[in-house]
């Protein structure tokens, strides 16, 4: 491959006339790689197969060129100078701001606040929403299949407010019981957090229906974006929750920055979540009046060039037609899931009926740690272990997988290549 | 009951890094190497169950590595296992090193070897850090009987 694409990427992946071999019409899969000049990396003398995107996405050269350009030519302090710089600083950042406002179809910008990730957003809640909201003998309802980000936090919060943690289980199928997700919704349920898409199983959660359900019973509704953004259209207005989080790195954006949606009017009342810069009105000694929301929220310098990265990332996803790269990645992901399921003692792991680009699996007297160091020799990156979802590899009586990962640079030849490697792996283990 | 620590036929720390070396030179072909190592693995002698807990276990490592060491007439002598077999055989190589020497001796002895034999970066760094976490448990080990 040569000649990098650095222009417009509005264009990108459009139909021009030409169709990739594998691929899905209208989904030009040659042009959307060529935008990933990592991809064309080798190690140990092979080509490249990232199959890890689930942990972090490569990204897109219209980032890399966004990030560099503000840093070159833009960067200044936000929302305090008067000088020019500043001025195209704090446009290029509140820029990215109403970027991800559409991109989540929130109603105002200012329910978009940034933060580190999705982990920091949830933090943010659990300790400004729910240490205000939560109280003794109340309780969070989680799922069996979240995060230990979506975990953690909510075990901390209960433990301070002395609230109660609940679970909601799974089928062996890895999709949630939803007659058993609803009888755990009552009275004392103050807060329901969970995953969009599981990142071990790729399950896709109902979240409307969720939403609905929570409501019905007066239970605010947080939702874990970070492996749905890359894949899914998301419209907070029609999911209807009350918070929404996603990470800038795993949809093609940078590391150390996330979105926080959050109502309006839950924003308002809520409590700040950390003392600085930038997040007051005014400071005395005997009073400080805090900003309004997002400000409230964003103490200290934020991660301008971030946020400008993640802008550019919402831009590049942009400019894939989504339905197109919905059939593009839906293909891969029955394609692998037909050659992965063919590979002898090979057994996946998540067979949910409505699932994302997630292919985890356990292999016959292999342990996925091999797996993984085989593939790696081979070229082939894909990620092992228990993915910071512990309870989940309890529930599913396993200590661990291995986890391929799409992204919409994944093709059929990846998942040959991963097979290929899977080959190698059974002739050295079985 | 066999001997779950490892009693080990070359006489040094040297002579063990120097064999291991030889060994491995043997392999061209990257999948051969790992075949061997795997081999190793499967060759350390069984590892009770009940050590395999949270108490042996080494911490850093994305595998499961669990190890027990016992001091037996001044040498210091190390049972190791991993429910994976490529890190069991990483794990058989160190002990191979530094099972059933003096104190003095596997202290004087530098991980480094690894390195040098191309272990650590056959495995990537996240990967390689068990290993490198368990011959620094060995150590460790050594210097608290002196």
């Amino acid at each position: 491959m040569t000649g990098v694409q650095t222009g417009s990427v509005t264009s990108l992946g459009l139909a021009d006339g030409q169709v990739g071999g594998n691929d899905v019409a209208d989904f030009n899969i040659e042009r959307v790689c060529q935008n990933f000049p990592i991809l064309r990396e080798k190690v140990y003398g092979k080509q490249l197969v990232y199959l890890d995107s689930a942990a972090t996405s490569q990204k897109p050269q219209g980032v890399i060129d966004a990030m560099s350009r503000f840093l070159l030519k833009k960067n200044a302090n936000v929302h305090r100078g008067v000088h020019h710089l500043a001025e195209r600083a704090t446009e290029a950042y509140e820029g990215a701001r109403v970027k991800a406002q559409r991109f989540l179809n929130a109603e105002h910008a200012n329910e978009i606040v940034f933060v580190r990730g999705a982990t920091e957003a949830i933090n943010l809640v659990a300790q400004s929403y729910g240490k205000k909201h939560v109280g003794e003998e109340d309780e969070v309802l989680i799922t069996a299949m979240e995060h230990h980000s979506n975990i953690v936090p909510w075990q901390m919060l209960c433990e301070q407010k002395n609230a109660r943690l609940r679970v909601a289980p799974i089928n062996d199928n890895g999709e949630l019981l939803l007659d058993e997700f609803e009888r755990l919704i009552g009275r004392k349920t103050k807060l329901v957090a969970v995953t969009h898409v599981s990142n071990v199983l790729g399950t896709i959660n109902p979240i409307r229906h969720i939403v609905e359900m929570a409501h019905a019973r007066g239970a605010r509704v947080l939702v874990d974006g970070a492996q749905a953004v890359p894949h899914l259209k998301i419209d907070v207005q029609a999911l209807g929750c009350d918070f929404y989080v996603f990470s800038g790195h795993k949809m093609y954006g940078p590391t150390g920055i996330g979105v926080l949606y959050g109502r309006s009017e839950l924003l308002e009342e809520m409590p700040p979540y950390q003392g600085g810069g930038d997040m007051i009105l005014s400071v005395s000694f005997e009073k400080t009046v805090y900003n309004v929301p997002p400000y409230k929220f964003e103490a200290g310098t934020p991660n301008m060039a971030g946020a400008v990265g993640l802008g550019a990332a919402i831009d590049f996803l942009a400019g894939l037609e989504h339905e197109a790269l919905a059939a593009h990645e839906k293909e891969v992901l029955a394609y692998g899931t037909r050659m992965l399921s063919a590979v002898p003692g090979l057994r996946l792991v998540g067979t949910a009926h409505a699932k994302a680009s997630v292919l985890s699996f356990v292999l016959d007297g292999v342990h996925p740690h091999d797996i993984g160091t085989i593939l790696d020799r081979e070229g082939v990156a894909i990620r092992t272990g228990h993915h910071c979802a512990q309870p989940l590899m309890s529930r599913l009586d396993i200590p661990a997988t291995a986890r391929a990962s799409l992204g919409c640079y994944n093709t059929r030849q990846d998942i040959d290549a991963l097979v290929a490697g899977l080959d190698q792996v059974r002739e050295l283990f079985q | 009951m066999t001997d779950p620590f490892l009693v080990p036929e070359d006489h040094t720390a040297i002579d063990a890094i120097a064999a291991i070396g030889d060994e491995l030179d043997v392999f061209d072909d990257w999948m051969d190497r790992y075949q061997h190592i795997i081999e190793l693995g499967r060759k350390l002698p069984p590892f009770p169950k009940d050590w395999a807990n949270d108490a042996h276990r080494v911490p850093g490592c994305q595998s499961q590595v669990w190890m027990e060491a016992t001091l037996r007439d001044g040498r210091m002598f190390f049972a190791g296992a991993s429910d994976a077999a490529i890190v069991s055989g990483l794990v058989a190589l160190l002990l191979r090193v530094y099972s059933g020497r003096p104190p003095a001796e596997i202290i004087a002895t530098d991980p480094v070897f690894l390195k040098d034999l191309g272990l650590l970066e056959a495995l990537s760094t996240n990967r390689g850090n068990g290993i490198a976490a368990m011959a620094r448990k060995v150590r460790e080990a050594a210097a608290s009987v002196r």
